[in-house]
This record gives structure tokens, C-alpha cells and sequence, in this order.
């Protein structure tokens, strides 16, 4: 009985009665906007109310859909990794075969540019030896190939076909240790010989100690050697030193790029020998 | 016994409130005896009868005057309760510990009473102090005077009739 003498509970007991009240002042005060206090205020409380439980409800969902409901996002995340490997190396073909078709096109605008006849090749493979600085190319003496005819790029000389076979070639580059190719300087027309020393470089002998020669200058083919036609670029002189001789060491960076050539022109016109010979029209052999 | 002691109580202070309202230019007494009597209820009975007694008081107020319904009920419950929770904490038997107590319940009724008006905007009070002030005082004197008079009550009865006796 004594939980039910609400003379002991005077705290709750007040309270309510002035709830009570409030109440009863509600029903019959309006605020601003017309509203019923009451209404109002019930609508405020009870709008919390529905605000916490719909946080709740969010919360849970949230977790939910977070955490436990992450096992179909993890199958089609499998499948979108999957799918992006794919379209990852579908890009990479699609790249390679964009990168040969700009190779192919400087290769088509090197055939068209140039009066010599010439063929294209791809590069089938590198050299078997690395002392010896070779490749080997898809066309042989089916094609016209012969020994001693020069390779071109876009970029300037490879080397020459030392080796054909019916359907494919060896082609000894140009900074083989045992290539050389007749060369000048284009700036001075200094004459040398352009020799491979088995590494990424090349060397200039021959070349007088007192031409005037600097780093940067091109050097082209000359075109006396009877192989390569006159006047395609072979690179660029890296440095110079003068030696204790008449002749200065010179050092060029070929200006082909050796490890990422894919095709190349098979020139099947030999230059005249003759001509190179005496050279008097060797300045303009390559152009013909 | 004492509910209806109380309930008689406040029908006598609402009905001499009503009537002395008639005399007062305005309609408005500087008295609230109604107050008066919650205040003595809840000084000798205790917080949770002094709020019922304030409550029931305030709201039939209310409801005789013009104004809104249980913003006088609920002033008057607070007040009783507190007066209520004051009188059973502390002495509250001589007259001016009294007087202190009708005083400071005047003022907190009217702050409540007219704070809850002027906060929901259904009235303006325009300088009340002195008005307050006064019923503070009119209160005051009213309870001392109430309380003097009950509590010589029972003493004068036994006095009458001892002197009857003695006749």
C-alpha cells in the first residue's frame, strides 16, 4: 500500500500535475501561426519522437545493407575485377595495335617519300648472340632480298642483310662491332666512316682533326660504301675529342631506337657504285 | 474531514474574493485571498495538499474569471507545493517567518502567473511591480491575520465554555 500512497511519491505526483495543466492550457492557447498548442506541441514532441525512429530504422538498414548484405556486392565485385583485367588487357591490344599502326604509317610515309624501292619487313626476331648485334626480318629472297641491302626506319639507318634465306633474313644492325657505313656530317660534310662498337653507340673514324665538328651535328649516310643510299640519317654526334693524331674521336647516338623496332623498308635498289665511287652525284643517290 | 475542510475553505475565499471584487474600482482586488488559503493549506498540511488545494483553487479562478484555464491552477499548484516543502523544512510559526512566506508566495505566484501569460502572448502586464507589491503585503497581512485568528479559535471555545461552567 505504501507504493500506492501517492503522498510518498510527491515528486512524480507534482509532476503530473503540472503536466496536467500544461495540458489544460494547451487546448486552449493558439500560438502565432494559428496552430493549437497542443497540436503543436504534441506534433513537436511526437515528431522527435518519429526523427529517433527513423534514425533507428536507417541505422539498422544502414548496418545492414553495410555489412551484412555486402556477400552479392562481393560476387560482383569479383566479376567487375574480372571484367576490368579483361578490358585492362583488351586495352593494352588495343594500344599495341595503335602503336604498330603509327610505326606502319611512318613506315608507309618513308616508301612514299623516298624514290628508292624498297620493301616492308617486320622484325620476326632479335639477335641469337650478344656479341653480335643482329635481328632477323620476315622476308627473304622470295621478296628480292639479297645480301648487302640496306635497312632503313623512319628514324634513320638500321643496318644491312647479311644473311637471306627464302622467306626471312638476317640483318646485321649498324652498331654491330663488325658493321661500318660510309657517313658525313651534315653540317660541315666532313666525311668518315661510322663503325659499331657492339654497345648503344657508335664511332666516326677518319674524320680530319681540323673539321670543324660538335655535339649535336647529324650525321648522314654518304653513300660511297656501295650499300646504304646517300643521305639518311644514321644520329647525332654525342662528343668530340681531339686526339693526339689527325683525326678526332667521335662518339654518335644512333638515332634508331634498336630495341623497339617492329618493321623496317628493305631498300631493293642498290645504290650505284660507281657513282659512289667517284661521287659525284652521291648527294643526290638517295633521292633518285 | 480535512478535503472538505479545505474545499469549504476555498469556496468561502473564492466567494468573499468575488464579492470584494464588486467594491474595488476596476473590478480588481488588491487581494488574492484564494492564494491566501492555499498558502495556509500547504503551510499546515504539507506540499502534496497544498498543490491540490492550488490547483483546484487556481482552476475554478480561472475558470470565474476571463482569462485561460490552468495558467492560475498551475501557478498555484507550484506555489503550494513549494510553500508546502518550505513549511515542513523549516519553522514557519511565527508571524514573520509567516508573513516572509505569504510575501514571497505573492511574488512567485504572480511571476508565474503572469511569465506563463506574457510568454504564450495572450497578455501584456505593463509595470506590475507595484501592483504586486502591493497584494504581496495585502496577502501577507491577510495570512497573519487568518492564521491569529484560527489558531485562537480553539482556545477561546474552551475559555467560553469554562467560563460558562463557572457561572
Amino acid at each position: 500500500m505504501a507504493v500506492l500512497d501517492i503522498r510518498r511519491r510527491t515528486g512524480y505526483f507534482f509532476l503530473a500535475v503540472v503536466v496536467g495543466h500544461v495540458i489544460l492550457i494547451s487546448t486552449q492557447v493558439t500560438t502565432k501561426r494559428g496552430v493549437p498548442m497542443l497540436e503543436e506541441v504534441v506534433f513537436s514532441v511526437f515528431s522527435e519522437v518519429q526523427r529517433a525512429a527513423n534514425g533507428v530504422t536507417m541505422g539498422v538498414r544502414g548496418t545492414w545493407q553495410d555489412y551484412f548484405a555486402l556477400q552479392q556486392v562481393r560476387t560482383e565485385n569479383g566479376q567487375l575485377k574480372q571484367q576490368l583485367g579483361e578490358l585492362q588487357v583488351r586495352l593494352q591490344e588495343e594500344r599495341n595495335m595503335a602503336q604498330q599502326y603509327q610505326a606502319l604509317q611512318k613506315l608507309l610515309d618513308l616508301k612514299a617519300s623516298t624514290p628508292l624501292m624498297t620493301t616492308g619487313a617486320g622484325v620476326i626476331a632479335g639477335g641469337a648472340s650478344p656479341e653480335f648485334r643482329t635481328m632477323t626480318v620476315d622476308k627473304g629472297t622470295h621478296d628480292g632480298l639479297r645480301a648487302d641491302m640496306a635497312v632503313i626506319a623512319p628514324a634513320g639507318v638500321v643496318g644491312r642483310v647479311i644473311q637471306p634465306s627464302p622467306r626471312a633474313a638476317k640483318v646485321q644492325l649498324l652498331i654491330d662491332r663488325n658493321a661500318a657505313a660510309g657517313a658525313l656530317i651534315e653540317r660541315t660534310r666532313a666525311q668518315g666512316v661510322v663503325v659499331g662498337t657492339g654497345a648503344d653507340q657508335l664511332r666516326m673514324d677518319y674524320v680530319s682533326g681540323s673539321s670543324e665538328v660538335k655535339a649535336g651535328d647529324t650525321v648522314v649516310t654518304s653513300g660511297i660504301d656501295g650499300i646504304y643510299p646517300k643521305g639518311f640519317v644514321i644520329g647525332q654526334i654525342q662528343s668530340v675529342s681531339r686526339g693526339a693524331g689527325q683525326y678526332s674521336s667521335i662518339v654518335i647516338k644512333p638515332a634508331v631506337d634498336f630495341t623497339s623496332l617492329e618493321a623496317v623498308l628493305i631498300v631493293l635498289t642498290p645504290p650505284p657504285a660507281t657513282t659512289e665511287a667517284t661521287g659525284t652525284a652521291g648527294a643526290n643517290q638517295g633521292r633518285e | 474531514m480535512k478535503t472538505a475542510g479545505v474545499l469549504v475553505a476555498i469556496a468561502l475565499a473564492l466567494a468573499l474574493q468575488t464579492s470584494l471584487a464588486r467594491f474595488v474600482v476596476g473590478g480588481t482586488a488588491a487581494l488574492d485571498l484564494v492564494l491566501v488559503v492555499v498558502v495556509y493549506v500547504a503551510l499546515t498540511t504539507g506540499p502534496v495538499t497544498g498543490m491540490l488545494a492550488g490547483s483546484v483553487a487556481g482552476i475554478i479562478q480561472d475558470a470565474l474569471s476571463s482569462g485561460t484555464v490552468g495558467i492560475g491552477g498551475l501557478a498555484k499548484a507550484i506555489v503550494g507545493f513549494a510553500a508546502g516543502v518550505i513549511g515542513q523544512q523549516f519553522i514557519v510559526t511565527a508571524a514573520f517567518p509567516r508573513f516572509v512566506m505569504f510575501v514571497a508566495a505573492t511574488v512567485v505566484h504572480s511571476a508565474l502567473f503572469m511569465g506563463m501569460y506574457v510568454v504564450l502572448g495572450l497578455k501584456e502586464f505593463p509595470s506590475p511591480w507595484a501592483a504586486v507589491l502591493s497584494q504581496a503585503l495585502a496577502n501577507a497581512a491577510a495570512g497573519i491575520i487568518a492564521f491569529a485568528i484560527i489558531e485562537s479559535l480553539p482556545g477561546a471555545i474552551e475559555r467560553r465554555k469554562y467560563r460558562r461552567s463557572r457561572r
